[in-house]
């Protein structure tokens, strides 16, 4: 496609490959509101996600309440020697982490349901929208680009709300619950928590922005050595013709040893928070040993609160350090959800004008009437284009490359509008014709010829899905296709698998005519269809497309000047103007482009 | 596991350091709970104030042991899992830049690049993992077994039970869980396809008005993924609540016996206090176990494709003996001796049979053919980017491996099919074909390419960047510049194949043109798809089927050679019906 593939990327590069283990440390721009979207996904599960708050409340309680217990099990039975009562709490204790373990089953189970079926819905929405987008948005991005918002984006999503979102509210909850009977059982004893928890929250913070930082700088580390290998392996070959590969591996070695400083640097910030944490968790404990001792023998502090007040400040370093390594991943999943929503965002294609006709009997008449056209608003491609097309007739474009022979191409389908002039079918105005209409009478054979990963038969029946398997059969015969389909193992059955990679490039475009050929166009357009194929091969195809031509109005882009001569019209572009047209013998008699690019072709 | 280790030499000190920290880590934190009872039971129940502030000073102190202790292992398994990474992708990269077309054929270059990034990654998580974790976790629940062994024998029996107990519900929930995981990634992929196809195919789709087509067809694969990552992640998620009440009921049942022992006199509350602490760190060092195997063998896989490069026997080297004798080529003369070829040893038929031919220095040959009759793969056997399966080919009268491939491959210019520029300026790119070539010399090659006019249409002239960031040149551009990048180099035989196909005809007729004037002496030999283009050369070699089934001048061949007859007068017939 010429023109498109200057304009840069509007979309931000996505994660980038590495992911895993560290996840990129990208700022969502607009928290809130992305959440606020997010929310709209999960709130469909109302219920579920109510019932799913019970579990988790039920749970972090009989956590909480098992903890506690170990007070009046020391204080009202073991130091007393309380036989039976000791059993009767050993049973009460038992049931209480019993009724905790289905708690949590049920909690974790249906919140993975919640998640799924949210990240299926965006996923579904995320799909959904890429079909109504105008082919600018897929011609001014970079493919890699989208697929990377369903694989990492999505992903990023799906494991933050599968896990991070439980995580974060089970560890508040428990904190809150913890500090609550902490505060309960000694007053006292918790102010020695309050001086260690702040300095705790205090060093995560100082971790995390530090950590923060060098991820940033690692991330483009990360990318410059990728990129370099992509290149690199990608090229490979002609760093073999060249002898390049020393220089390469010295190239790659600085690249190589920049990452690695950066990386370190950003893999200690990251690995050191949960150990230190743990640890000043446990200072957390012995300080709490200490005074609670001493408040046991000097304040009469019960044995049994003491010992559940140890058990608490145990468990507190856990969800702490929970809730800062969920930081990174959250941060993460609400990045990858704004570049998600950003793509559902994207302006669709125009809708139809309301008062937008059907097209019924479709004969072919087209009319370019002083048609201009750019990609970016300033740049025209195409000048002031005036052409027609009768019913049946074949127009053929030629031109040495970025002349804009495809772009006329994009707008008969309205891929791109026009900017100014007119485009009629049967002199109809293209835009006061229902866009699926207008589609629906026109056909297109490309030059790269893509399959879809199903049989040979549904990947020609998707040129018209109501199709007879007769019909498509025949279709494929007119296209000269049938002789090797049915030589191949499961003839029209056979699964076409990696773009029909199996298949040579000749075989490929044939399936594409057939293709074309059984959705029975009024009109056809033909870009560059034989391009890439030796000229034996050619003939063969060049059979097919004649057939498929015949009574049809069609459009013909040739590099190879020879498969066009027998055309109604040929139309020389240069600069996006139309500087000869006429048929093939008047051109040559004109001695002008067409003349010189013929002759040069032959002589 | 051997092949890694000398990736890891560089980093041997923090290999070494890593763990030993670890082990300091381990024993300054498994002791808290025992000193913790010691405050219980000697200083608590015999309301001993200095034995309660010695014991807790020794606590805190130990806390900062451990502190440095982690500080530090971290500092030394970071360098050395980020070092050793950085040493595989070196390793990986260098392995590739010795590969042989063959070898470059079996693995494609996005698996490669993968191979170097994501794989390599992931192999330097599991060793940051397993230089804390792998040690850290077998150690902790060693060390809290013999501790609460010796607190109390006949209490620690509990842990004889729980520990297999959970081991087997793990194993169970894992097998189980499992086979979903792979599952999953199976329609993942069908998702990911679907999503890829309906890319490539966006012009297809939306001019067949296919979109609500594409939508439920990609919302049957999606809602079948989502059947399977509920149920994959559904068993997943129940580890750590059976875990829990493992645990839990561990718990129980300590409290009772030990509550018991308690009032026999047994037992001491404080110990009571420490074992319940032992057996939760016990469990948990179970449960990081069997995670940190999880990621092992999920590693695996990565492990697999890596060594699967390291392993690759580089089938093109230097021959011996070739350095020494630093033959040069000066003439370019070309000879094929009964040269067969196949691309792999035990492939059932030869792509090239029998070929003989002797070309001579300077002389300008032409090579036509259908596709699939092996043009390409002749003219590749020149600068030994495959190795003939038997005969032999001679350069100068010598054997083409009697050369070093430095000096065979610089005097060797091939332009590929399938060409790449790099990101750079137009200048660097150029300057591939020889690093030490001055601006004169860069023009003179891009004038005969013909790509200097269109170059000094670009505002930064020959310091346009090209590639992701910079100008986009069309096909025809490309080739040019591919072009003048092997004329820079000055060769002995220049190899072009079916290199100006994007090219107008009217510039190829010029590059042509400025060839036959400024690279006589240079032997060419050129593959083309069209008679007019090669019609001119001095012979036109007739390929088909891997088989030479014609050599001659464009006069002789037309006259004597049926297949390029055949081929001319397809070509010639389409013009003058055109006429």
């Amino acid at each position: 496609m010429n023109g498109q593939t200057s304009e840069t990327s509007r979309l931000s590069p996505a994660g980038l490959p590495g992911r895993h283990g560290h996840v990129s440390v990208e700022k969502p721009k607009n928290s809130k509101r992305v959440i606020r979207r997010l929310w709209n996904y999960l709130s469909r599960e109302k219920v579920l996600l109510v019932v799913i708050i019970v579990f988790l409340l039920v749970n972090t309680a009989t956590t909480l309440a098992g903890s506690y217990l170990l007070r009046p099990i020391i204080n009202h039975y073991i130091l007393p020697h309380n036989i039976p009562g000791l059993i009767k709490m050993a049973f009460l204790l038992l049931g209480i982490y019993i009724v905790g373990a289905v708690a949590a089953i049920f909690q974790n189970r249906l919140m993975i349901l919640v998640a799924q079926r949210a990240v299926n819905a965006i996923r579904a929405d995320l799909f959904g929208k890429l079909q109504s987008l105008p082919i600018k948005f897929f011609d001014s991005n970079n493919h890699g680009d989208i697929m990377s918002r369903f694989t990492n984006d999505v992903d990023n999503v799906s494991d933050s709300l599968n896990t991070s979102v439980m995580q974060l509210f089970t560890s508040t909850i428990t904190l809150t619950g913890i500090f609550v009977l902490m505060l309960y059982i000694s007053p006292m004893l918790t102010t020695v928590t309050l001086v260690i928890v702040p300095l705790m929250l205090w060093v995560a913070a100082l971790i995390i922005k530090k950590s923060k930082n060098y991820f940033a700088t690692q991330q483009v580390a990360l990318g410059a050595a990728n990129g370099y290998l992509e290149e690199m392996i990608t090229g490979q070959k002609v760093v073999k013709v060249f002898c390049y590969e020393k220089s390469a591996a010295t190239e790659f070695e600085a690249i190589n040893y920049d990452l690695r400083d950066k990386a370190t640097e950003a893999q200690y910030y990251s690995g050191v928070m949960m150990p230190v944490i743990q640890n000043l968790n446990t200072i957390n404990f012995a300080l709490t040993a200490v005074v609670g001792g001493l408040l046991v023998v000097f304040r009469g502090l019960d044995l049994g609160g003491l010992a559940a007040f140890l058990q608490y400040s145990r468990q507190f370093g856990r969800p702490v350090n929970e809730i800062s390594s969920q930081y990174n991943s959250i941060q993460a999943a609400l990045a990858g959800a704004e570049r998600i929503f950003q793509i559902l965002d994207e302006q669709p294609e125009i809708s139809d004008a309301p008062d937008a006709t059907v097209l019924g009997h479709v004969n072919g008449n087209v009319r370019f009437k002083n048609v201009s056209f750019g990609y970016d608003a300033g740049k025209t491609i195409l000048k002031n284009i005036s052409l027609e097309a009768k019913a049946g007739q074949k127009i053929a474009f030629v031109g040495s490359t970025g002349a804009g022979k495809t772009t006329i191409m994009n707008l008969l389908p309205r891929f791109y509008d026009i900017q100014s002039g007119e485009i009629t079918v049967d002199g109809v105005d293209i835009k006061k014709i229902q866009r699926s209409s207008l589609r629906r009478s026109l056909a297109i054979v490309l030059q790269d010829t893509h399959l879809f990963t199903t049989t040979v038969m549904e990947n020609i029946r998707y040129g018209r899905l109501d199709a007879t398997d007769e019909e498509v059969i025949d279709a494929a015969t007119l296209a000269g296709a049938h002789s090797f389909i049915s030589r191949m193992p499961k003839g029209y059955q056979t699964m076409l698998e990696n773009d029909g990679g199996n298949l040579s490039q000749g075989q490929r475009q044939l399936l594409n005519i057939a293709r074309a050929t059984v959705a029975k166009p009024a009109i056809l357009i033909l870009d560059e269809a034989t391009s890439s194929i030796d000229t034996r091969t050619e003939q063969i195809i060049q059979k097919g497309i004649d057939q498929l031509m015949q009574g049809r109005t069609s459009f013909v882009i040739a590099h190879r000047l020879s498969t066009i001569h027998n055309a109604d019209e040929i139309m020389v572009l240069e600069n996006g103007e139309i500087i000869e047209r006429g048929d093939h013998s008047s051109l040559l008699k004109q001695k002008g482009r067409y003349f010189e690019l013929y002759t040069g072709q032959f002589d | 596991m051997k092949k890694y280790f000398p990736f890891f030499r560089k980093y041997r000190k923090a290999l070494l350091l890593a763990p030993a920290l670890v082990v300091i880590d381990v024993i300054c934190e498994i002791v808290q709970p025992e000193l913790m009872s010691e405050i219980v039971d000697n200083g608590v129940m015999h309301k001993s104030m200095t034995s309660i502030l010695h014991t807790g000073g020794l606590m805190v102190g130990l806390s900062l042991v451990a502190i440095a202790a982690n500080v530090g292992n971290i500092y030394f398994s970071s360098h050395a899992s980020v070092g050793f990474a950085a040493e595989l992708r070196k390793g990986l990269f260098n392995k590739i830049q010795e590969f042989s077309f063959s070898n470059l054929d079996k693995f494609s270059s996005a698996s490669l690049t993968t191979r170097v990034t994501n794989d390599v990654n992931i192999i330097q998580e599991v060793v940051m993992m397993s230089l804390r974790l792998l040690i850290r976790a077998p150690l902790m629940l060693l060390f809290a077994a013999v501790i609460a062994i010796r607190i109390n024998a006949s209490l620690a029996s509990i842990i004889g039970i729980a520990i297999p107990v959970l081991a087997v519900s793990i194993y169970f929930i894992l097998r189980r869980g499992l086979p979903f995981f792979e599952k999953m990634q199976q329609r993942l992929d069908k998702v990911n396809g679907v999503i890829q196809e309906n890319l490539v195919n966006v012009r297809v789709v939306k001019s067949f008005v296919r979109e609500d087509f594409e939508k439920k067809k990609f919302g049957y694969t999606n809602d079948e993924l989502k059947e399977m990552a509920v149920r994959a992640s559904g068993m997943v998620v129940l580890i750590m609540p059976v875990m829990q009440l493992v645990m839990n009921v561990s718990i129980v049942a300590i409290v009772w016996f030990g509550g018991n022992k308690i009032m026999s006199g047994t037992l001491q509350v404080g110990q009571l206090m420490s074992f319940i602490t032992y057996i939760t760190q016990i469990l948990m060092s179970l449960m990081m176990l069997s995670m940190t195997i999880m990621t092992f063998s999920r590693a695996e896989a990565s492990s697999e494709r890596i060594l699967e490069v390291l392993n690759t026997e580089v089938d093109i080297v230097d021959s011996p003996g070739a350095k020494e004798k630093n033959l040069l080529i000066k003439k370019g003369k070309v000879e094929f001796r009964n040269v067969c070829f196949k691309y792999h040893p035990d492939g059932a038929e030869y792509v090239l049979k029998n070929i003989n031919l002797i070309v001579q220095p300077g002389e300008n040959i032409a090579i036509i053919g259908s596709t699939g009759s092996s043009k390409s793969t002749l003219v590749e056997l020149i600068p030994r980017l495959y190795d003939v399966s038997s005969g032999q080919i001679l350069i100068d009268d010598a054997d083409i491996r009697d050369f070093t491939l430095l000096n065979l491959r610089t005097s060797v210019s091939l332009v590929l099919q399938q060409n790449e520029l790099f990101s750079g300026t137009i200048k660097q790119n150029l300057k591939w074909g020889n690093v030490n070539a001055t601006d004169n010399e860069i023009i003179a090659a891009a004038k005969d390419a013909q790509a200097h006019d269109f170059i000094m249409s670009f505002p930064e002239q020959y310091e346009t960047v090209l590639g992701q960031s910079g100008v986009n040149i069309s096909g025809g551009q490309k080739q040019r510049l591919c072009i003048a990048r092997a004329i820079l180099s000055k060769p002995a035989i220049l190899i072009l194949d079916d290199s100006t196909s994007a090219v107008d005809t009217a510039t190829e007729a010029k590059i042509r043109a400025s060839f036959s004037e400024h690279l006589k002496d240079v032997t060419t030999l050129v593959i083309g798809q069209r008679v007019s283009s090669i019609q001119a050369a001095d012979r036109i070699i007739v390929l088909d089927n891997g088989e030479i089934i014609g050599l001659g001048s464009h006069d002789e061949l037309v006259k004597s050679n049926a297949v390029y007859r055949e081929i001319y007068e397809s070509q010639q017939l389409q013009k003058e019906t055109a006429l």
